[in-house]
Order: C-alpha cells, then sequence, then structure tokens
C-alpha cells in the first residue's frame, strides 16, 4: 500500500465531497430566497412558478423604512413629479411617503440592547471566570453548576415571575431592563467559555509578574488579560448574538419604546402581505450575524457548547 | 516577550480605590470578581424562580393584581397534572424532540464523516452549512411560512418539481398532519449543523494509529467503524443530543412564529401553551405550577443523562 490507511482514496474524497456540496447547496436555499425576495417587487414574490430571474428593485426596502398612504389623483397632480428615487417608487401605486417606519428604531434598540448586555456580561463574566480558574473557591464546583443550570429554564416559565418584578420596579419595556435581563442570560455562556479561554494561559506569566511586585489585580489586569483578547472576543461575539436573537422575553416584556427587531419584523407583514418588506426587514438583520459566524468559524464549536468541546 | 510583560515602568501610580483593589488577598479578591455576576443570577434567575414557586401556590392574576390572594395549596398542581390538554402539548413535544433528534443525529453524524474524509474546499462548505445555526429562529421561522404557502411558497415548489405532486395540493402549515413534521423539518434543517460540528469534533479526536492497529489486525473496515468510529464519537455524540433535548424541550421562537401552535392546537409545544396560559388567560398562579412542572421535568431529565453520559465517558 502506498499511502496511509487513514487518508482516504480519491474516489472516497470525491464522492464525499460531491454530497457535502449537494447539501450545503439545499440548505442556503432559504437564505438565498430571503436576500432574493428583498430585491423582488411585490408581484414577483408571490409569482408562480417562482421567479429565479426578475428585475431587481429596492421596493421591498423603501416599503421597509417608510410609512405610505394612497393619494387622489388631484393630491398627486399637485405635488408634482417624484423628487427622489424612493418617492419614484412609492409612486408607481399612486401612494405618498408619510413618514419614517419604525424598524430604525427597533433595530437600534437591537443594536443597543445587544451591544449593551454583551458589555455587561463580557465585563463580569471575565472577573468570575478569572477567580474560577485561578483562586480556590469553596465549593466552586457547585458554584459553576448553578450558574450553567439558569440556562435551563424554559424562557417562559421565568418570564412571569420577571414580568411582574419588572412591573414593580419599572422596568418593562425599557433598554435597562432588557440590558439586564439578557446580561443574566448570558452570562452562563461568559463564565463557562472564558474560564475555558483563561485556564489555557499558562499560570507562569502572572507567576512572574507576581514575583516581580505586581500585585495580583494588576498581574490580572496587565499580563492575563491582553493574553485573553481572542478568547474575549469570541465570546463576545457569542453573546451578541445571543441578544441579537432572542425573541420570548423581548416579545412578552417589551411592546413599544425598548421593543427589538425579532419581535417586530413578523409583524411588517401586515394586511398587504408585503414579502418583499419583511424579507428587506430579515436581510438587514441577518446578514451581520451571517458575516460574524464567518469570523468565528474557528471558535465556533466551542461557543456552542458552552467550551465543552474545545477541539 | 516576557520581560516586556513584566517590566515595571508600565505599573501606573494606582489611585485610592485602585489601591484598596490592588492590595486584596486573592481570596477577597476572588469573591470581589464573583459576587456581583452570584448576585445578578439571584436576582434574576433565583428569585424569580422561588417566586414562581410561591405563586403556584395561589390563585393569583397578574392582570388582576388588586384580587385577594388565596393560598390554594396544590390545587394548581394537580389540576395541570389531569389536565388533558396539558398532556396533548407534552405529547406534541415529545413528538416534536424524538424526530428532531433522531434526524438531528442521523444527518448530522453523515454530514461529519462525509467532511472528515478531508475533500478539497471542506472547511468553505462547513462555515456555509453552519450559518442557518446562528440566526434568530423567529426571524427565520416566519419566513418560513412564506416558503411553505401553497403553490408559490419555494418549499411547496420543490416537494412538487421532484415528487411531480400538484404544489397547490397540500399545506404544511395548515394540514393537521403535516403541521407537525413542518417544524421538525425547519428545525432540522436550523439545527442538524450543531450536531455535525460536534460529531466532526468527535470523528478528529480518533487518533490516526488506532485505525493503523485494526489495519494491522486485518479488521474490515465495516468492523472497525462499529469497533472505533462508533464508540469513540458516541461522548460527542450523547452531549450534541443533550444540548439540542434541552434546547428542543425549551422551544419556543420558531414554532411560534410558524405555526403559532396550529392548526387548532397540534403543534401547541409545552412552551407555547404555557404562554397561552400565563399571558392570554393570565392564570399567574396556575401557569407558575405549569412552569415549575417543566422546570422540574426538564432538569430530572437532564441529570439522569448526563449521568449515563458520564458512563459512557469513563469506559
Amino acid at each position: 500500500m502506498n499511502h496511509s490507511v487513514t487518508e482516504p482514496s480519491r474516489l472516497q474524497k470525491w464522492f464525499a465531497g460531491t454530497l457535502v456540496v449537494i447539501y450545503a447547496l439545499v440548505t442556503i436555499m432559504p437564505l438565498t430566497w430571503i436576500i432574493a425576495t428583498g430585491f423582488k417587487s411585490p408581484a414577483d414574490a408571490i409569482a408562480y412558478p417562482p421567479k429565479l430571474v426578475y428585475e431587481p428593485t429596492l421596493e421591498g426596502y423603501v416599503n421597509l423604512f417608510t410609512t405610505r398612504s394612497r393619494a387622489t389623483p388631484e393630491t398627486l397632480a399637485q405635488l408634482g413629479p417624484p423628487q427622489t428615487w424612493y418617492d419614484r417608487i412609492v409612486r408607481q401605486y399612486d401612494m405618498v411617503i408619510s413618514g419614517p417606519s419604525r424598524y430604525g428604531e427597533r433595530f437600534l434598540n437591537s443594536v443597543i440592547i445587544g451591544f449593551g448586555s454583551t458589555f455587561l456580561s463580557i465585563f463580569l463574566g471575565t472577573l468570575a471566570a478569572y477567580a474560577f480558574s485561578r483562586f480556590r473557591v469553596p465549593l466552586k464546583d457547585d458554584l459553576m453548576f448553578f450558574i450553567l443550570s439558569t440556562r435551563m429554564m424554559p424562557p417562559i416559565a421565568v418570564a412571569i415571575p420577571i414580568f411582574l418584578m419588572f412591573r414593580q420596579l419599572g422596568l418593562s419595556d425599557t433598554h435597562l431592563g432588557m440590558i439586564l435581563l439578557y446580561t443574566a442570560v448570558n452570562l452562563s455562556l461568559s463564565v463557562w467559555l472564558l474560564k475555558g479561554f483563561i485556564d489555557e494561559i499558562p499560570v507562569e506569566y502572572e507567576e512572574a509578574a507576581l514575583i516581580d511586585g505586581y500585585t495580583r489585580f494588576q498581574a490580572f489586569y496587565k499580563v492575563v488579560l491582553p493574553q485573553a483578547t481572542t478568547g474575549i472576543a469570541s465570546t463576545a461575539i457569542f453573546c451578541l448574538i445571543f441578544a441579537w436573537n432572542e425573541y420570548a422575553f423581548a416579545v412578552l416584556l417589551t411592546s413599544g419604546t425598548a421593543q427589538t427587531a425579532p419581535p417586530f419584523i413578523p409583524t411588517i407583514i401586515g394586511v398587504g402581505k408585503d414579502w418583499p418588506a419583511v424579507a428587506a426587514g430579515a436581510t438587514l438583520f441577518l446578514v451581520p450575524v451571517m458575516v460574524f459566524t464567518i469570523l468565528l468559524r474557528k471558535h465556533l464549536l466551542r461557543g456552542i457548547t458552552f467550551g465543552a468541546v474545545r477541539k | 516577550m516576557t520581560d516586556d510583560i513584566i517590566s515595571r515602568e508600565r505599573v501606573g501610580a494606582p489611585g485610592a480605590l485602585r489601591r484598596r483593589i490592588a492590595g486584596l488577598s486573592d481570596r477577597a479578591l476572588a469573591w470581589v470578581f464573583i459576587i456581583p455576576t452570584i448576585v445578578l443570577l439571584l436576582a434574576i434567575n433565583i428569585f424569580p424562580l422561588i417566586w414562581t414557586i410561591r405563586l403556584s401556590l395561589t390563585n393569583y392574576r397578574a392582570n388582576r393584581a388588586n384580587d385577594e390572594l388565596e393560598w390554594v395549596g396544590l390545587r394548581n398542581y394537580e389540576r395541570i397534572l389531569t389536565n388533558p390538554d396539558i398532556w396533548n402539548s407534552m405529547q406534541a413535544t415529545a413528538h416534536f424532540l424524538f424526530w428532531t433528534l433522531v434526524l438531528q443525529v442521523l444527518i448530522g453524524f453523515s454530514l461529519a464523516y462525509l467532511i472528515n474524509k478531508k475533500f478539497k474546499g471542506n472547511d468553505l462548505w462547513t462555515t456555509i452549512i453552519v450559518l442557518p445555526m446562528m440566526l434568530s429562529p423567529a426571524v427565520v421561522g416566519n419566513f418560513w411560512t412564506f416558503l411553505y404557502q401553497p403553490q408559490i411558497g419555494l418549499f411547496n415548489y420543490a416537494v412538487a418539481f421532484v415528487t411531480g405532486i400538484d404544489p397547490a395540493s397540500f399545506s404544511m402549515i395548515g394540514d393537521v398532519r403535516l403541521a407537525p413534521w413542518s417544524i421538525i423539518i425547519v428545525d432540522t434543517w436550523m439545527w442538524t449543523p450543531f450536531v455535525m460540528l460536534i460529531c466532526l469534533a468527535g470523528l478528529r479526536s480518533i487518533p490516526d494509529y488506532i485505525y493503523e492497529a485494526a489495519e494491522v489486525d486485518r479488521a474490515s473496515r465495516w468492523r472497525q467503524f462499529w469497533t472505533i468510529t462508533i464508540p469513540m464519537v458516541l461522548p460527542f455524540l450523547m452531549l450534541a443530543v443533550l444540548f439540542r433535548g434541552i434546547e428542543n424541550f425549551k422551544m419556543f421562537d420558531l414554532v411560534v412564529q410558524l405555526t403559532g401552535g396550529g392548526p387548532g392546537s397540534i403543534t401547541e409545544l409545552t412552551s407555547i401553551n404555557l404562554k397561552r396560559e400565563a399571558f392570554e388567560k393570565w392564570r399567574t398562579g396556575y401557569s407558575s405550577a405549569y412552569a415549575i412542572i417543566l422546570f422540574v421535568t426538564v432538569f430530572g431529565l437532564a441529570s439522569i443523562y448526563v449521568k449515563a453520559l458520564n458512563r459512557v465517558k469513563q469506559r
């Protein structure tokens, strides 16, 4: 035999590759369909048979960001020719733009709550993870398991008392309330992941620093933190994606000021069955996560298993 | 490099607070670092849990907060465990859990096995396959209702294209027999990559020399697969099942957007059923008892499972 027994033959590779590529192409069809539908006109979106080739339009995006009202021919004549490209799109349907939609606000809420809770869960998580990694903490295993077990509660089950508690404290439908809530949910992930990353940094570095006259806190701050940057960054992205995607708490605890995009996007459909606008909203919301996933691919496995599988 | 890290010049002049933190003993510092996390978790997880237990013993209704609170003891629990509706949603959850786990394990393992053949470009294709898993289930679930539309939906069209039946003749979401499968299909589409990634890590953890030794012993490929590959991947596979099991037991966002529990209540999983009781019928006390029952169930099942997992690992 002229090759290693564990190296697959060329035929095997070719066969495996073909099957995987077919699966991959089928599996991304729904995603490409979301993106494609965002650039269709409402008529093209519901055409039969489904249209693969069509004339792209930004109608979906215009409808996503604006509210429109029907105008009589007289009003339209009075207004004169459309001023901008988006005016022109809307006028085709005898409509005028009456104002911005709520999508921008909801998207911004997602950004604020996502980043706010990510920052907090990384800040608290790094401190706790360092302590669990380096110090002898009584009941360490029990505490770590307690932190993980908070993730097992069905969100709806905790939502009842949290709903009542937020109502009492005036935190319902506020950014602060949602940031605190998502931080609490994400802490299990951030503590477990970060402890794994910090465990991998050799203790010798800190010991050298301590001998050199650093205090423990300085050693943590100036020696360990810089070494843990990659780990912290990928943990942060995981926390951000979770907060970004979360729906159950958002739909139950927010309704107006602090509502994030996931509960809002399904409501875009309205009575007009405007699928291109929904698809446009979904595209803008999903694409950042796709980019992050590609950036994260090396740490993906670790993140999704709370550090249980490190590869 | 080490010299640079520990050079004394980089120690800034510490402020008063800094000095106080910096001067703490290791043990004190450990608590300063851990306590904020524990406090937040107690406030947002444990305190609500205790509150839920308390509420579950009352007839409280959150939309009539001023009514007098009446203690009803374990009556809520009794009513739940004897309610056929709840057993129906338990059954729907069990059906959903069973089939999603079976499909995801089979497809996920097969994909991992194929990817492990190290064909050219396998990294790129793996990344593409993984994409659906990271996306918002609510947003994606909502869009799948469009893909599932009779006739114009891409899914129906694709099925029609392959099988030749009329794409307008069936409705995945509207049909009582198909609806449970509509949610299983979408969940499998989303989460198979999760099982795949974990299996792939398992496959890659098997050292080459084991296969080489088996080859020397003239063990057939088939035998190698069952005596080396499967046992070595099993702990990983079981871990994947644990994660998926817990997640799908809690399943809410994807299904609520996809079918909303319908048609009728055929896809009303326990979380959706609970949401209805708690936030539409406002039976707060009753649904608190329901929540506790669900939590105890998932916690109990997970604990038993983890014991089994540890036994497999030790072998």
